[in-house]
């Protein structure tokens, strides 16, 4: 059997292909047990070194991407830029040589700019995992969201699924177009046409105005969180005038003539882009995303450090002797 | 200084409308006659050119020579080498250096070092606004008399149309153009590439087509009020070319230049996040590439000018949202312009030579462009037809960063004169 590989960088979901996030997606299913166990640990990446260079602040993709490194025995270092030598001016380039002069395996890195995790990919030997840049990519974020359509609806091909709020700066919503379009599903975007690209057209979406429009056609949305800065800037008038006309609100779900999914990749605004009885409610498995999110990145990692799929239940089914 | 007559070369003069087989002489740093079957005079060299093209050496309106301020990526003195050897004999510097060319004192520091320097002949332009800050005017007048050729605060887009009004105004006093990098800040802001599915795909914020021909209309409309000269800077979109063409309709006094780069890329060459595509005004997409080819033919389009941005490795070295905007352009321009211009965008060879020497040198009122009896010998000998493979190790400009490094171009540069001078000869550097 000649399993697709990853290669040596998840840099995007743009450059995979089908066969790849389907990889992805499938060595995840072994890993979400890890998880459920009383000793959530497995020998798979032992002796092996990650470090998570973020640039930008994060919580939830941190310790995410944390809990995955840990549960599968890898050692990590965690640095952030501030108080870093970053701070004292060094380059991206020059911090990444620096690390992995200390002999690393793997850097997972958030980062301000678009391309940043494809520049250094480029200029160091370790694994990179882009953990998300700029407003480009946020691969691993994008395949949590398509496990979690999957488990709940059983396939990605053919499903409808709306990407709603601010796409012009979102790494979330290319990660996922590109995922979920190689995967089958038919996807849209909805938004204020302010946070909507231009061009997004030829990325092979439907762009829909309004939310109840693409509330009546999708079979999941994806609610994008709406940053607060994008009012200061001028790209829409208020977050009330915004909950008002995009907000997804139980009243406009119960409208549709179907069950709609909601995912959210957090933090959520609630009240703003989401109303509570939404994130809370019946349909809402934005808290499955986030448990989902480890296994997809254990798989992910796993699956670069040259890990092959099928020897996934095998390699972590080795501890499971000593481990329950 | 000893005689030399250029033989038997295909001698292009647009100057004069030449264009044929013809002997030039040039006796004691001066262009002494053009003409068949020139006898040799006592002493003089003789070189047949026989194969060769023959020109008015190359003026560029628009280069960055980093002096004072950014030594280690270009000097006068390398800059003119560069120029030199991509068969440029006058350039003209922009200001925006470190201190900004703001006064007679910093456009005399240029005239100095270019004085000093071997290579093409190097005329400084003076800033639009004290400190390029868009506030309040420079003094045009002491800078012309120290040497400025034209006025630009380039880099920095007059975003006042009052400050811009009063400075077409005012050059008009001293005769000279004001060279103007159209681009609405507000519109901008933030950009590093060209708005449109590239910059959607690769996250990267846009620089709309828009940005530029919101100033582009606002500076012909300025130059009709008062009758001033504007020239405006590397046009990248077809939507300039369209506004340039309208206005010159109108009879206003605007003439226009466009870059190698934008007529050789799109904005797909920043795919990859190749900060060597990174430039402003950004490249755009194949029909704005087509138009600006179609404008340089047409005339609508004065002159190519190469925005020869020379940046230090380590600069360009980075994340594309941090690297700084610009090409180096000098060494790549004639053979750009044979490839993508006259083989494959319909130009005349002396089409090209019009735009890359002639019309530059009477727009910015040079004594350049022309192979007249009695002017200074500045004289490229080109061989159309040669290939070569671009190598940036080998530039002579201090700067590496192209997009252009392994293009296989046409037109090699042989020989520059520079007063009668070689300043450049091909495999003897």
């Amino acid at each position: 059997m000649t399993a697709p590989s990853l290669g040596k960088d998840l840099l995007g979901l743009e450059p995979l292909s089908r066969e790849q996030i389907q990889l992805i997606l499938d060595t995840a299913e072994p890993f979400k047990e890890v998880s459920e166990r009383a000793i959530k640990k497995v020998p798979t990446l032992r002796g092996k070194t990650i470090v998570n260079l973020f640039f930008e602040a994060s919580t939830r993709t941190r310790i995410s991407f944390e809990f995955a490194e840990k549960r599968l025995s890898a050692d990590t270092v965690n640095v952030a830029a501030q108080g870093s030598s970053v701070q004292k001016g060094e380059n991206l380039v020059d911090t990444a040589r620096n690390l992995e002069a200390m002999r690393i395996d793997m850097v997972v890195m958030r980062h301000p700019s678009s391309g940043a995790a494809n520049f250094l990919a480029e200029r160091i030997r370790s694994n990179v995992v882009n953990a998300g840049d700029g407003t480009h990519e946020h691969p691993t974020q994008a395949l949590l969201d398509m496990l979690t359509i999957r488990d709940h609806m059983g396939r990605l091909e053919g499903l409808k699924v709306c990407i709603c709020g601010d796409i012009t700066h979102s790494r979330v919503a290319r990660s996922n177009i590109w995922g979920l379009t190689k995967l089958g599903a038919e996807v849209a975007v909805c938004g204020p046409q302010s946070l909507l690209p231009g061009a997004i057209g030829d990325l092979g979406v439907t762009v829909f105005r309004r939310i109840e429009e693409a509330i009546e056609w999708a079979d999941v949305l994806n609610v994008l969180r709406l940053q607060l800065e994008r009012m200061e800037a001028g790209y829409i008038p208020s977050l009330r005038e915004y909950y008002r006309v995009f907000g997804v609100t139980r009243e406009r779900l119960e409208r549709a003539s179907r069950e709609i999914l909601i995912l959210h990749p957090g933090p959520m605004n609630r009240g703003v882009e989401i109303d509570s009885q939404v994130a809370d409610g019946p349909h809402s498995v934005i808290l499955e995303q986030v448990t989902n999110g480890v296994a997809v990145r254990m798989a992910a990692l796993y699956l670069l450090s040259g890990g092959r799929p099928e020897l996934a239940e095998a390699a972590k089914g080795a501890e499971r002797g000593s481990g329950a | 200084m000893k005689p030399v007559l250029l033989k038997g070369g295909r001698v292009i003069d647009p100057s004069q409308a030449l264009d044929g087989i013809a002997d030039v002489l040039i006796v004691q740093g001066r262009i002494e006659a053009v003409g068949s079957g020139l006898g040799v005079p006592d002493g003089a060299e003789l070189t047949d050119v026989s194969g060769k093209v023959v020109a008015p050496g190359l003026v560029d309106v628009h280069v960055h020579l980093r002096e004072p301020g950014r030594e280690d990526a270009e000097t006068v003195a390398s800059g003119a080498r560069a120029a030199a050897a991509g068969g440029f004999t006058s350039v003209c510097a922009m200001p925006n250096t470190d201190p900004v060319t703001d006064n007679q004192a910093a456009v005399g520091f240029i005239v100095k070092q270019a004085a000093a320097a071997r290579g093409a002949r190097v005329y400084p332009v003076g800033a639009i606004s004290v400190g390029q800050k868009g506030e309040r005017l420079a003094e045009f007048g002491e800078m012309v008399g120290a040497g400025a050729v034209a006025v630009s605060d380039d880099g920095h887009p007059v975003a006042s149309s009052h400050l811009m009004r009063t400075a077409l105004e005012y050059a008009r006093s001293f005769g000279i153009p004001i060279a103007e990098h159209c681009e609405d800040p507000a519109l901008s802001k933030h950009g590093v590439m060209h708005a449109g599915i590239v910059a959607t795909r690769l996250g990267l914020r846009g620089i709309p087509a828009a940005a530029e021909e919101i100033m582009v209309a606002r500076n012909i409309l300025l130059s009709e009020l008062t009758g001033g000269h504007i020239h405006l800077c590397h046009m990248s979109t077809r939507g300039s070319v369209d506004l340039i063409r309208w206005g010159k309709e109108r009879g206003a006094n605007v003439s226009a230049e466009a870059t190698p780069h934008h007529f050789s890329l799109t904005h797909e060459a920043c795919e990859g996040y190749d900060t060597n595509a990174k430039m402003n005004p950004p490249l755009r997409e194949l029909a704005d590439v087509e138009a600006v080819r179609e404008g340089l033919k047409d005339g609508t389009l004065d002159a190519v000018a190469t925005d020869h941005a020379p940046h230090h490795y380590e600069a360009k070295e980075r994340e594309f949202d941090d690297a700084p905007f610009g090409v180096v352009g000098l060494e790549t321009a004639l053979g750009l312009g044979i490839t993508k211009l006259v083989a494959r965008g319909g130009l005349t060879l002396s089409e090209l030579i019009d735009r890359m020497s002639t019309r530059p040198a009477r727009l910015f009122h040079l004594p350049a462009g022309t192979l007249r009896a009695g002017v200074a010998a500045d004289v490229v000998v080109v061989d159309p037809d040669a290939q070569w493979t671009v190598d940036p190790q080998r530039f002579h400009s201090k700067s590496r960063n192209t997009p252009f490094a392994g293009w296989t171009l046409s037109g090699l540069v042989h020989r520059t004169f520079v007063g009668g001078v070689t300043v450049f000869e091909a495999g003897a550097s």
